[in-house]
């Protein structure tokens, strides 16, 4: 399986084939099953996060004490991150301190391209501006293949701020190689067309988009998306695109709903949807740990 | 030096006079004296420095009407002395420095400044533009006359578009009075955004604004129907969009006074092309699609594109590696304009050399009403490049520009200027 990763670093999905995708999701199946030994022992991952982040975060630091690492948390907030030739610098001086495992998030997409080969710490991308999230990607099709074991025949829409969202792109590439059919719904401004030259179905119109869906991932809506004049105003947004049980239920029978979240319930996703039958929301965030703490091992391993 | 030099048997490229044959070029104090073959038995008298030309093109020097030079205020990225080292490298004998200094060239007394500057520091001939709106804001048109009367050779807010109609409308008309040319950098704000990449599949797949072509196009549309209205010279700079050469060739069927240019990378690159989050292959416009590429190239064959100019724009490493979003815009290209005119032009035969010479000498010389450039007419001034077209080599920085900043780094070019002249003197050697 080293092999087959052979990653120091996990900068995103687009450039991975399927069987290192499949790797990770069975590793990560692998330490759900059965806990692991502390394979980080003696390590310590550091975070640097230029961006406010409560699940990613708490996921990554559980993710890492589980595999028995150290973590060490940075303050991100008025420091040195703010510009991209001082991360680093910084980076640089958290390995000299020790530093083993680096989990980055930045709010400038590519940020870390030219930042992980100039380490010989691992470099885990926790999202880059618009780019990529690749855990938050796998953790999603981590949960959809527990439901389905394989992708094949099904059709996955993700709906909302698609021009915005990092989540988005990683699902893509992540849901195509592995041989799924992914619709990008939402209004043209959020939902570009040109993203059809990167493998994705564009549907404008939600109740098109879902029928006969297997599964649909609502993204969050930012608000100041409304300042920018991407949308009118939120309930604007939410009359075409709020996804209701009503909506949902255009879907298959045993469809599922997913959200990264945070949710902004009553715009993107109306509560009941959130809460109802088909959704996986919390599966999700516990799948988020073990997807972690696959690639922070599968890195190590690389690494060492 | 500036004495009397014979440049023996070289192809005489002269699109102007037609000429394009194997001739000797005599010139004496600084002009040229004569052209014709044979020159080498009758003229050779003591005194005489003979420069062996065989196999090389002999053209007139370069024209590149669209150059940023830095100085005054980020002469740590470029200078005066520095730009004209490069341009010498290149083959360019003069070239035209657009007004966007730090403060803005936007008044008399400091292009009288410049101009005494550049009377000591350039190695060859530099021409100034003048700001369009004081402090190229785009608010109160600058002083016309009185940047005439201290030189400017033009007007432009390069840089940044002249975004209100009514203001750029009466700058048309002032300079039509005056004989200036307008260059206009078309760019709607509001389409562009802050877009540091095409918008398109490959702004999204990196996950970056991205600018639309319509921001460029919805401003040719505009210019060239204030030209139109107002019967004033325009001249579009730097077109990279499909859609903008069409609305030019449109425009000039119908004997609208517009003029374009295109750059090298615009012609040569594709946004496809663009590594990684790479600061250096960011410019403004930005690279476009394949599609926009051989629009470029089509307009360049049929004449819709007129000239070709760099739009050299010098930025020193740290801006350039702080990434696609941050990095400042631009690209420097005097080094290297006609090895890569001749790479993806001449030698795919999409321009024949007597097009290279006319896109690149004779039209922005004729554009900027300078009567003894662009040609190698007795009486010319003595501005010449000799060139091996078939010399293979390949970029590398150090550049004699004090800045790197180039797409081009790295990439094979076929054709290489062996040796410039400027008012006869030898102003770059191989």
């Amino acid at each position: 399986m080293t092999k087959e990763l052979g990653l120091k670093d996990m900068l995103g999905l687009e450039r991975l084939s399927p069987a290192q995708i499949e790797a990770i999701l069975d590793k990560a199946a692998s330490f759900k099953e059965s806990p692991p030994s502390d394979l980080l022992a003696g390590r310590t991952v550091a975070f640097l996060f230029s961006e406010p982040s409560t699940r990613t975060r708490s996921s990554f630091e559980m993710a890492a004490k589980r595999l028995g690492a150290e973590v060490l948390s940075f303050s991100a907030a008025g420091s040195s991150l703010a510009k991209g030739e001082t991360i680093l610098d910084t980076m640089r001086n958290l390995q000299a301190v020790g530093v083993t495992h680096f989990v980055v998030r930045h709010e400038r997409s590519g940020v870390l391209e030219d930042l992980a080969p100039a380490v010989k710490a691992c470099v885990v991308n926790a999202g880059d501006g618009w780019h990529e999230h690749p855990t938050q990607a796998l953790l999603d099709v981590m949960t959809l293949r527990e439901r389905w074991g394989g992708f094949k025949g099904r059709r996955v829409v993700v709906l909302g701020d698609i021009r915005h969202s990092r989540v988005a792109r990683s699902n893509l590439f992540a849901l195509k190689k592995l041989g799924a059919k992914v619709v990008f719904c939402g209004p043209t401004a959020l939902v570009p067309d040109a993203f059809r030259d990167l493998g994705a179905t564009v549907e404008h119109d939600l109740e098109k988009a879902l029928k006969g869906a297997d599964a649909v991932n609502v993204l969050r809506l930012q608000l100041e998306r409304m300042e920018q004049g991407f949308v009118s105003s939120l309930s604007d947004y939410a009359l075409a695109y709020q996804l209701t049980t009503e909506r949902a239920d255009l879907m298959k029978p045993d469809a599922l709903v997913l959200h990264p979240g945070p949710m902004n319930r009553g715009v993107e996703i109306s509560s009941e949807a959130a809460d109802g039958p088909r959704s996986v929301i919390l599966e999700q965030v516990a799948n988020g740990v073990f997807v972690r703490m696959a690639v922070l091992a599968l890195c190590e391993e690389a690494r060492a | 030096m500036t004495g009397r030099i014979l440049i023996t048997d070289g192809l005489v490229i002269d699109p102007a006079r037609k000429v394009e044959a194997v001739r000797d070029v005599l010139i004496v104090g600084g002009k040229i004296k004569e052209v014709a073959a044979g020159l080498s038995k009758k003229k050779a008298v003591l005194g005489t420095t003979t420069i062996d030309a065989k196999g090389l093109w002999v053209v007139p020097g370069l024209v590149d009407m669209h150059v940023h030079l830095r100085e005054p205020g980020r002469e740590g990225d470029e200078t005066i002395a520095t730009g004209t080292m490069a341009a010498a490298r290149g083959g360019v004998t003069a070239v035209l420095a657009m007004a966007n200094t730090e403060p803005v060239t936007d008044n008399p007394s400091q292009l009288a400044f410049l101009r005494a500057k550049a009377e000591t520091d350039a190695l060859v001939t530099v021409l100034f533009a003048g700001a369009v709106s004081v402090g190229q804001k785009g608010e109160r048109l600058t002083e016309f006359a009185q940047l005439r009367a201290a030189g400017a050779s033009a007007l432009s807010d390069d840089g940044r578009p002249v975004m209100n109609a009514g203001l750029l409308r009466r700058a048309l008309e002032y300079a039509k009075d005056l004989g200036l040319l307008v260059i206009d950098h078309c760019e709607d704000l509001t389409l562009s955004a802050g877009g540091c990449m095409n918008e398109g599949a490959e702004s999204l797949r990196k996950g970056v604004q991205g600018a639309p072509w319509a921001a460029e196009t919805v401003q040719v549309v505009r210019d060239i129907a204030l030209s139109e209205l107002t019967g004033a010279r325009v001249h579009l700079a730097h077109l990279s969009a499909a859609a903008s050469v069409e609305a030019v060739r449109a425009a000039k069927k119908r004997g609208v006074p517009v003029t374009a240019e295109a750059c090298p990378h615009h012609f040569a690159l594709t946004d496809a092309m663009l590594p990684g989050y790479d600061g250096n292959w960011k410019m403004n416009p930005p690279l476009r699609l394949e599609a926009d590429r051989q629009a470029l190239l089509e307009g360049l064959t049929d004449g819709t594109l007129d000239v070709i100019a760099t739009d050299h724009a010098p930025h020193g490493c740290g801006a350039k590696a702080s990434g696609l979003d941050r990095a400042p815009s631009g690209v420097i290209g005097l080094e290297t304009s006609l090895a890569v005119v001749l790479t993806e032009l001449f030698h795919k035969k999409i321009l024949t050399r007597r097009q290279v010479v006319e896109r690149m000498s004779a039209a922005p010389a004729a554009l900027l009403g300078l009567q003894d450039r662009g040609t190698l007419a007795p009486g010319a001034r003595a501005d010449l490049a000799l060139v091996d077209p078939d010399a293979v080599w390949t970029p590398q920085a150090p550049y004699l520009s004090l800045s790197r900043n180039t797409p081009f780094s790295s990439r094979r070019l076929k054709g290489r200027v062996v040796k410039t002249l400027s008012a006869g003197r030898v102003v770059h050697a191989l």
